[in-house]
């Protein structure tokens, strides 16, 4: 039953990405602001492109 | 897409949508209410930009003030700037501006596009929420002082207060929502790996067992050493103060299941109570952001600093310096602009000032002061520039010395108001005897059983039922209270708006309305075409008075007047028919000062003055209603500012009951509070101007009154808009009623703890039941709080 141990691995790294992914859309502010983006997509063209800092 | 928006033949701004006087303001067969509008529409039609006019109808803000020349010329100071900029390097700067007049997608569009507009303008990003704008410039091309007229040109106009002088403000604490994305993660992955062990497993496959056990504890480690640390701290504090608050308790039964269940582990003995462990945790948490939820657009800790400016203009050998406020002394010589705030007590050395105070009192008229007369802070000049010399510095003048009170020193402030600390107190007291009792008894009779029986005691009794549903219940109350516009500072105002006994009413800007003014005709009789003609001449000026003669004559017509001419600060004059028409203060129109009480604006036509328009307060329409309901349970009393004019109507009002005190300074406000609690009250204040910020801040609950929730309001524990003022009488009984529902869902938790209980001291508790009692438990006291106050809000029509 070795291959409980491999599923038991993929389990939870899958759920460690997911909660890598919950963790790090809370620090970009993704969840703070939530009508610019949807509003953002609809215009035609994009604002130009933040240059290197 | 046509040129304007024809409705009932009025036609409307191609910018801001508002009705034209005439159709003369145009522009590529547009037709635009002012200059001011026009020139934003040639701005966005230079650059391309005018995409803007088809993502919304009308989207612009009326342009009429204009704005002055120098308006920005403070942020050409280094000492400013470097207040104010958030980052900058040898080419960059980054600044955020807050831009109140941010209000939909074509605001966004047209605030990203920055760049083209203002080409040393490198990105400009928007958070809608917060109404702020981020924006990257290059210091060779561009200036900061650039960027902000750029952006007033537009109609965004940066709010630059004092306030940013002082702090950045605080970044968002997001670590409580960590601990919840690290708490679920690991409530799940042991909740999977906990069904072998309930389920049973094959003798052979003993080995898995363990394993699954060890990942058990190594999951639910980041949860004792990381999610659950807000408890540990809050009960840490509260010990520090020698009070027992509600996570005392539940901090001790998260260390106590950690403990027994690593034993379990390492002895081999059982696979713990993990899962009941980082499930607690993880539920409570939920609630606590659930609770906590704020309304980040808002600001309940607002001060004068946030509404007086950063810089004022002041005279030195007749150049006009920008100068921060902090650095005016008294004995300087200010000049305020037009709309701009006088920001010290002073005397007025030269123009007419025509005050409007509304933001400090509530009275919507403004006041007018002579050459010599003292003017006192946070009015703003309405008409043309005028010269002060300070008398006070700006944290001394009458206003803002309110700060200086120990009330208002910030305290590090631990709640320890709440009964619900008072209930998980005694909760804690019982427990700690039940486990004591079963430790003794079986002492006894079989003391191999101590260990396994007490430890379950304190895992099955801690009291996070009461604080689910509390911080749940709370919670949704809160939230629908922010449905009906009554945005609450934190959960604990709930409470305290529940006890209140006794409520105190500002009088004006809270029972009457800043938009609105009562307006009586005193003289000789006018037939409706002079009245109209009247109607039409006050239409022609700004000032606040003749809008709102306007508006209340109500009948609008462009009649051509030959000589219109505004005199500021005393009337104005015109010629139809061939009668010259006057209007405007005693002196301008009868020619000596009248003793008329209250405001008043006079008419001449011809040689002969017919009389003069009285302007009254007017009382908001729900007010009589709610004084009504609010008389049979509570109370009342009324703070007022003003003289005693009003005195009969507010009898009238308000019943003889009433306390009524007039010629209320902003401290009187403030001990008259401190005196009705003294007797043993519990006051509610409900107020709106700058003048009831020391009596908001003492009551037990202020409440300040907004007429838009983005409008200023002084710092208080809840905001109500305007016209949700009627529905105080069942937002009470909605607080009330809170509380109800909380102890109810206790006793429902109770229920659960007996029957834990009564296996935990027998020591027989398996992790089964924990595992099926805990977040069974938890669900039906979420269902019990959500359903009942979210029913009990229906009967109440919130």
């Amino acid at each position: 039953m070795s291959v409980i141990i491999i599923l038991l691995i993929a389990s939870i790294s899958i759920a460690a990405l997911f909660l890598g992914a919950f963790l790090w859309g809370v620090k970009t502010g993704q969840f703070e602001d939530d009508f610019s983006p949807s509003s953002r997509i609809l215009f035609e063209d994009k604002p130009s492109s933040t240059k290197t800092v | 897409m046509s040129a304007t928006v024809l409705t009932d033949q009025e036609i409307h701004c191609y910018h801001c949508g508002e009705p034209c006087l005439n159709d003369k303001i145009r522009a590529e067969e547009k037709i635009f209410c002012c200059e001011g509008c026009k020139m934003v529409y040639g701005i966005l039609n230079q650059s391309e930009l005018c995409d803007y006019y088809s993502l919304n109808e009308n989207p612009g803000i009326n342009q009429r003030i204009r704005v002055r020349q120098d308006k920005f010329a403070f942020l050409d100071d280094a000492k400013i700037q470097e207040e104010l900029i958030s980052f900058q390097d040898d080419k960059q700067v980054h600044i955020t501006f807050y831009l109140p007049q941010m209000h939909c997608s074509s605001c966004l569009y047209l605030l990203e596009n920055l760049h083209r507009l203002n080409p040393g303008v490198v990105s400009s990003k928007v958070n809608f929420t917060r109404k702020e704008a981020e924006i990257v410039f290059l210091k060779e091309k561009t200036s900061l002082r650039r960027v902000a007229e750029t952006l007033t040109s537009i109609g965004y106009e940066p709010y630059i207060s004092l306030n940013d002088l002082k702090e950045k403000r605080p970044a968002i604490d997001k670590s409580m929502v960590y601990q919840l994305g690290v708490a679920g993660f690991a409530f799940g992955n042991i909740m999977l790996m906990s069904f072998p062990e309930y389920l049973g497993i094959d003798a052979s496959e003993r080995g898995l067992l363990e394993i699954f056990r060890w990942a058990n504890f190594a999951l639910a480690i980041p949860v004792l050493l990381y999610s659950a640390l807000p408890f540990y701290i809050s009960s840490w504090k509260s010990l520090k103060h020698k009070f027992l608050n509600i996570d005392a308790p539940i901090a001790l039964a998260i260390i106590i299941t950690f403990i027994r269940s690593a034993w379990e582990v390492l002895s081999g003995t059982g696979g713990g109570y993990f899962d009941s462990m980082t499930g607690i945790v993880f539920f409570m948490l939920a609630g606590r952001i659930v609770q906590d939820k704020t309304y980040r657009q808002l600001s309940f800790e607002r001060d004068y600093t946030s509404y007086f400016p950063i810089a004022v203009s002041v005279l030195k050998n007749g150049l006009e310096t920008p100068t921060t406020l902090p650095e005016i002394k008294p004995g300087d010589t200010l000049l305020i602009h037009n709309e701009e705030l006088i920001p010290a007590d002073g005397i007025l050395t030269r123009g007419k000032a025509f005050i409007d105070y509304s933001f400090v009192t509530g009275e919507s008229l403004p006041v007018q002061k002579e050459i010599g007369e003292i003017v006192y802070a946070g009015g703003k000049q309405t008409e043309g520039t005028i010269e002060m010399l300070v008398v006070k510095e700006v944290t001394q003048s009458y206003l803002t010395k309110l700060w200086n009170r120990d009330e208002f020193k910030e305290k590090e402030e631990i709640n320890t108001r709440s009964f619900v600390h008072l209930l998980s107190r005694y909760f804690t007291y019982i427990v700690l005897t039940l486990a004591t009792a079963t430790a003794i008894y079986w002492y006894f009779n079989d003391p191999s059983r101590i260990w396994p029986a007490v430890t379950a005691i304190f895992i099955i009794a801690c009291p996070c039922a009461l604080f689910l549903s509390n911080t749940f219940t709370n919670g949704n109350v809160l939230s629908i209270l922010g449905r009906n516009r009554l945005y609450m500072r934190n959960a604990q105002a709930i409470e305290d708006m529940a006890l209140a006994t006794h409520i105190v009413f500002d009088k004006t800007g809270t029972l009457t309305s800043t938009r609105e003014q009562d307006i009586r005709w005193e003289g000789l009789d006018l037939d409706p075409a002079r009245l109209e003609i009247i109607a039409a001449l006050a239409d022609q000026s700004n000032h606040p008075l003749s809008k709102a003669l306007a508006r209340h004559i109500g009948r609008k017509s462009s009649l051509p007047f030959t000589s219109f001419r505004e005199i500021p600060g005393q009337g104005i004059e015109g010629e139809a028919g061939n009668q010259q028409y006057r209007l405007g203060s005693a002196v301008f129109v009868t020619g000596h000062s009248h003793a008329a009480r209250g405001t008043s604006v006079f008419v001449r036509i011809g040689d002969q003055v017919y009389g003069h328009f009285h302007f009254s307060n007017h009382y908001r329409e729900s007010i009589p209603e709610l004084i009504r309901e609010l008389k049979k349970d509570f109370r009342l009393s009324v703070l007022s500012g003003d003289t005693a004019d009003e005195q009969d109507n507010l009898i009238r009002l308000m019943g003889r009951n009433t306390s009524l005190l007039f010629h209320q300074k902003p401290e009187d406000k403030l001990n008259y509070i401190k005196q009705l609690q003294a007797e043993g009250g519990k006051v509610m204040m409900i107020g709106d101007g700058l003048n009831d910020a020391g009596a908001l801040k003492q009551s037990d609950i202020g409440i300040a009154v907004a007429e838009q929730t983005n409008n200023f309001t002084p710092s208080s524990d809840a905001i109500i808009e305007a016209r949700q003022l009627s529905k105080l009488t069942r937002f009470i009984r909605l607080c009330k009623a809170n509380r109800n529902i909380i102890v109810a869902s206790f006793v429902l938790s109770i229920v659960y703890n007996v029957i834990g209980l009564f296996f935990a001291v027998q020591g027989t508790l398996s992790p089964v039941i924990a595992a099926i009692l805990m977040p069974s438990s938890s669900l039906s006291i979420l269902l019990l709080t959500f359903g009942s106050s979210s029913l009990i809000a229906r009967r109440l029509k919130l």
